[in-house]
């Protein structure tokens, strides 16, 4: 049976590697210094001063890929969240009391909760002069929040408990993602056009549209991943029928 | 600068092997936060910051938790798989 | 040279190895995490065929552009979506896998075909 399978994956396994070489021997060399989608999104980037040409790519010239990229997000999660709400046989038992952490653990998240609040931000902020943007800065933000388990405060973590934001602030991000594209339609040449004044190349507030759809893209990745997290994370304390006490 | 990112590359390779056919899930998360860590290393050296960014956070981080969340609940539920070795079959 | 047939065969290989770990998966959680090995075979095909020998990376001096080479900047776009899109799938078959772990009680694709009809 397993052999059988083995056997005709191995088949499979030949002819793509076949096709593989085949293909590849027809390809320019790697490190080749002809690019020319490169040649033209470079140029496209400076024209709407923006430093980071990825970020022009993904949030100015491609906008719309990336709206459908925010799309799958919101999909996802909806339908985790569907998948993992306890069922009709299901109960939902009150977490043990916590677990004694250590001082020093507690200190530590604590002390790294304000600093990778920053750096968060900062990767969002700054996504269109430096590496990193809304995808990037959405999940360090989210991982900060999760280091208040860390930190083992539950009082705090009920205080921002996840569960009741983050599955409105994730379609809000994407929503708000439309409404940019649509103010682009109503103020300048179209769905997802750029509108704002794009300012001096390397200025913090350059880039006219790219930094604002960073934002909107930060806030809703960063509520997307807070929201899977949460729901896989209380999967522990979901009890079904038949499960051992 | 191009050696380095051969040897990446190739490490790269080794590595997404690992990790493919660890059978266990629970060590396959270990497993596949290295490999995530080389592949940034492979971005980095390739020019790609932003790229490596995204796939430290996500690749080396949040996917690894997922699976080990996802392995606590399934074994806590009594679901058995042949990876973990428990059955005789 | 080297590098050209170092990378193409590496996002080759990838691709072959997250699909025989998918075929010899006894486990539906190591199924999910062996795909997410093969979609990366991708990223590394995307990456080597917008690499250029010396060139930066793809963001902008103050002179703007045309002071130095960059790498291709548009494969990097890709390989970023693809990146959060693999994540996307992988929560979402998690989440399918802890579905069919609490109706099935087994999470082996081999006794799932057994306990079907």
């Amino acid at each position: 049976m397993s052999r059988l399978r083995l056997v005709l994956f191995g088949l499979g396994a030949v002819g793509l590697a076949v096709l593989w070489v085949v293909a590849t021997t027809g390809l320019p060399p790697v490190g080749t210094d002809v690019h020319p989608y490169r040649d033209a999104a470079v140029a496209a980037a400076a024209a709407h001063a923006t430093a980071n040409v990825v970020s022009s790519i993904n949030f100015d010239q491609r906008t719309f890929d990336t709206l459908g990229e925010e799309t799958i997000l919101l999909a996802s999660v909806v339908a985790v969240t569907t998948l993992l709400r306890p069922a009709d046989d299901e109960r939902v038992e009150p977490p043990d009391p916590p677990p004694a952490v250590l001082p020093a653990t507690r200190l530590a998240g604590w002390a790294l909760l304000p600093v990778t609040l920053l750096v968060g931000a900062d990767v969002v902020l700054h996504g269109h002069l430096t590496p990193g943007g809304g995808f990037q800065g959405g999940v360090v933000l989210a991982t900060a929040l999760h280091l208040l388990y860390l930190a083992g405060s539950f009082p705090a973590l009920q205080w921002v408990r996840p569960t009741r934001w983050a599955p409105l602030l994730e379609p809000a991000g994407s929503g708000l993602f439309v409404v940019v594209g649509l103010a682009g339609l109503v103020v300048g040449a179209g769905f997802t056009a750029e509108f704002l004044p794009p300012g001096v190349l390397g200025a913090p507030l350059s880039s006219g549209t790219v930094l604002l759809l960073n934002v909107v893209a930060g806030v809703g990745v960063g509520a997307a991943v807070v929201s899977l997290l949460g729901q896989f994370l209380r999967q522990e304390i979901v009890i079904g029928p038949g499960a051992a006490p | 600068m191009t050696v380095l990112l051969i040897i990446a590359l190739l490490a790269t390779g080794v590595a997404g092997t690992v990790v493919a056919l660890t059978p266990d899930p629970q060590r396959q998360a270990v497993t596949l936060s290295v490999y995530g860590l080389l592949l940034g290393t492979v971005f980095v050296l390739a020019a790609a910051p932003d790229v490596a960014l995204s796939q430290l956070s996500v690749g080396t981080a949040l996917v690894p938790l997922l699976v080990l969340l996802t392995v606590r609940t399934v074994r806590r539920r009594g679901g058995r798989s042949g990876g973990s070795g428990s059955d005789g079959s | 040279m080297t590098l050209t047939v170092v990378a193409w065969t590496v996002a080759g290989w990838l691709v072959l190895v997250g699909a025989l770990g998918i075929v010899r998966s006894r486990d539906l959680v190591h199924t999910v995490v062996a795909l997410s090995v093969a979609q990366s075979g991708t990223y590394v095909l995307l990456i080597a065929a917008g690499f250029q020998r010396g060139a930066t990376v793809p963001i902008l001096g103050a002179g703007g552009a045309g002071s130095s080479p960059v790498v291709d900047p548009l494969v990097q776009a890709m390989v970023l979506t693809d990146i959060v899109v693999s994540a996307t799938v992988t929560a979402l078959l998690l989440a399918l896998t802890i579905q069919i772990a609490k109706r099935h009680g087994t999470v082996d694709p081999d006794e799932l075909r057994a306990l079907r009809g």
